[in-house]
């Protein structure tokens, strides 16, 4: 039985602006376990951000817990563009996270830089974000999520600013370091395809204040994404999700 | 992908002909720039020489020149320079360093950001020489007083300007850095500060104008020496041979000093694309 890493009970989330009070989360519940994929996916202007935003304790909650099992577990967030910082190298923008946390000694730096050669990206260390391809950028943006050695990773439509292209096979990669590094995850995404490529688990979210609708188990059998779309019952989930997600 | 070590590469006849029509570009530009230039001199002269222009007025290169040389010679130029590349410096530079500072404020605060919009909108709508007056009673005639109206000259612009590079930092990545824990003063000092270097750059540059309006303004008002005390001097005795010499001293100074910025933004903005 794995772990569970992370548990979200009856989260609900009320902004408030002038002229209204927003409800934008309501009744949240679900729970993500060592080593899982959970995908989470919905109609657009859901609040699918706003759920990694409460995880990431960046907002908190009106009402219901969120409880990490780790007490203060690291997530490594990691966002629709690269974001990059231009005017620092592939390397200081690795190091960022260990600067920011005070952790920029020499054995998280050995491992940063282990991650960097591992995932073909040490002969660019020295090269600033303009100098590579966007794949690359992305994979650079996933290393410095990895360099503190998160334990959990909030994905943030990460794909969604890259070429078709470009994006089946980035997509591949960072699945393949994700599992290779044993992270869970959470992937919050409106591509229906990709969630079903990559995912252990699609969670599907209703319409504003936004609440769990359905949870599915994917089989996958360790497929990587790419073949995971070739499977047979690819369509078939492909076509519940649809219908789910415009009911 | 761009590889920075550049390989000795045999280029094709194309390609170097591609280049030769770049240089000859450059070529006609500087020709045409510089013949201009030339071309108006020229004429200037004549016309004074003809005595179409009456060169009481208009006075003429050849006079202009010969009153730089008289004004090196008799009257101390290089004091004259000296003292109005002071008040210009120190002007500026005060503008620069008060005005960052207190837009680093501004943007901390958002408290004091919207207490002192109200403030920063009617300075920067008041022409500061309105307050020379005041400035004169206040700090007394001389370098004291000049200096302040440059300094005031190009701190709003300085206050307005570097608070919205600031504000302009990517919110996207705010909200990474606070996703790693950081904290205000860290956001500033990883984000928020080397994003501004353009902006910086670019008052920097405004500033520059800025100061030599300031200086060159006090000296109108309060001034026993300098090149704007010339200029004045040139006016009220009616010596516009002196007023149009120190003019182009001024251009060349000011020019001199935009193209020291312009080379601070070369060390500064490599690789910041």
């Amino acid at each position: 039985m794995r772990e569970t890493l992370l548990e979200l009970k009856d989260v609900a989330l009320t902004y408030q602006t002038k002229t209204d009070e927003i409800q934008a989360v309501k009744n949240l519940s679900f729970s993500l376990k060592e080593g899982e994929f959970i995908s989470v996916i919905g109609p657009s202007g859901c609040g699918k951000t706003t759920i990694l935003s409460l995880i990431a304790g960046l907002m908190r909650p009106t009402r219901g817990t969120i409880k990490v099992a780790k007490g203060n577990a690291h997530f490594g967030y990691m966002l629709q563009k690269d974001q990059l910082f231009p005017w620092r190298t592939i390397e200081k923008n690795i190091f960022l996270p260990l600067e920011i946390m005070k952790k920029f000694d020499k054995a998280h730096i050995a491992y940063a830089e282990e991650l960097l050669k591992k995932y073909g990206l040490y002969e660019f260390r020295k090269n600033y974000p303009s100098e590579l391809s966007g794949g690359m950028r992305q994979r650079a943006a996933l290393i410095r999520t990895l360099s503190f050695n998160p334990d959990i990773l909030l994905l943030d439509e990460p794909f969604s600013a890259l070429d078709y292209q470009t994006r089946l096979s980035v997509c591949n990669d960072v699945y393949r370091i994700i599992k290779d590094e044993g992270k869970s995850t959470i992937l919050v995404t409106h591509d229906i395809s990709e969630a079903i490529s990559m995912s252990d688990t699609i969670i599907v979210l209703s319409k504003r204040p936004c609440t769990v609708k359905y949870v599915h188990e994917i089989p996958r059998g360790g497929d990587s994404p790419l073949k995971r779309r070739e499977r047979e019952d690819f369509h078939k989930w492909f076509e519940l999700l649809w219908k789910e997600l415009n009911e | 992908m761009k590889k920075k070590t550049v390989t000795q590469k045999q280029f094709s006849a194309d390609h170097i002909r591609y280049l030769k029509k770049l240089r000859g570009r450059t070529a006609v530009v500087w020709t045409l720039g510089l013949g201009i230039l030339a071309a108006a001199l020229l004429l200037w002269q004549i016309l004074a020489d003809t005595g179409a222009i009456d060169v009481f007025i208009g006075s003429s290169p050849k006079r202009i020149a010969a009153t730089i040389v008289d004004l090196v010679r008799n009257d101390n130029l290089f004091y004259h320079i000296g003292i109005t590349l002071y008040e210009t410096i120190v002007g500026f530079l005060i503008a620069v360093a008060l005005g960052t500072l207190i837009a680093l404020l501004l943007w901390w605060s958002e408290i004091a950001r919207r207490v002192c919009e109200p403030y920063l909108i009617v300075l920067n709508a008041l022409p500061k020489i309105a307050l020379g007056p005041i400035i004169i009673v206040w700090c007394g005639s001389g370098s004291k007083s000049i200096i302040l109206m440059a300094v005031l000259i190009g701190i709003i612009v300085t206050v307005i300007n570097m608070l919205n590079g600031f504000l302009a930092a990517d919110k996207d990545k705010i909200l990474l850095l606070r996703s790693m824990g950081a904290t205000k003063f860290q956001i500033l000092r990883k984000l928020v500060l080397p994003g501004s270097v353009k902006t910086f750059i670019g008052t920097l540059k405004i500033d520059v104008g800025m100061a030599w309006i300031g200086s060159v303004m006090g000296e109108y008002m309060t001034s026993k020496a300098g090149i704007g005390y010339l200029i004045v001097y040139g006016g009220q005795v009616f010596k516009l041979d002196l007023v149009m010499a120190a003019t182009a001293v001024l251009c060349v100074l000011a020019t001199m000093m935009y193209l020291g910025v312009a080379l601070l933004e070369k060390l500064l903005v490599k690789n910041r694309s």
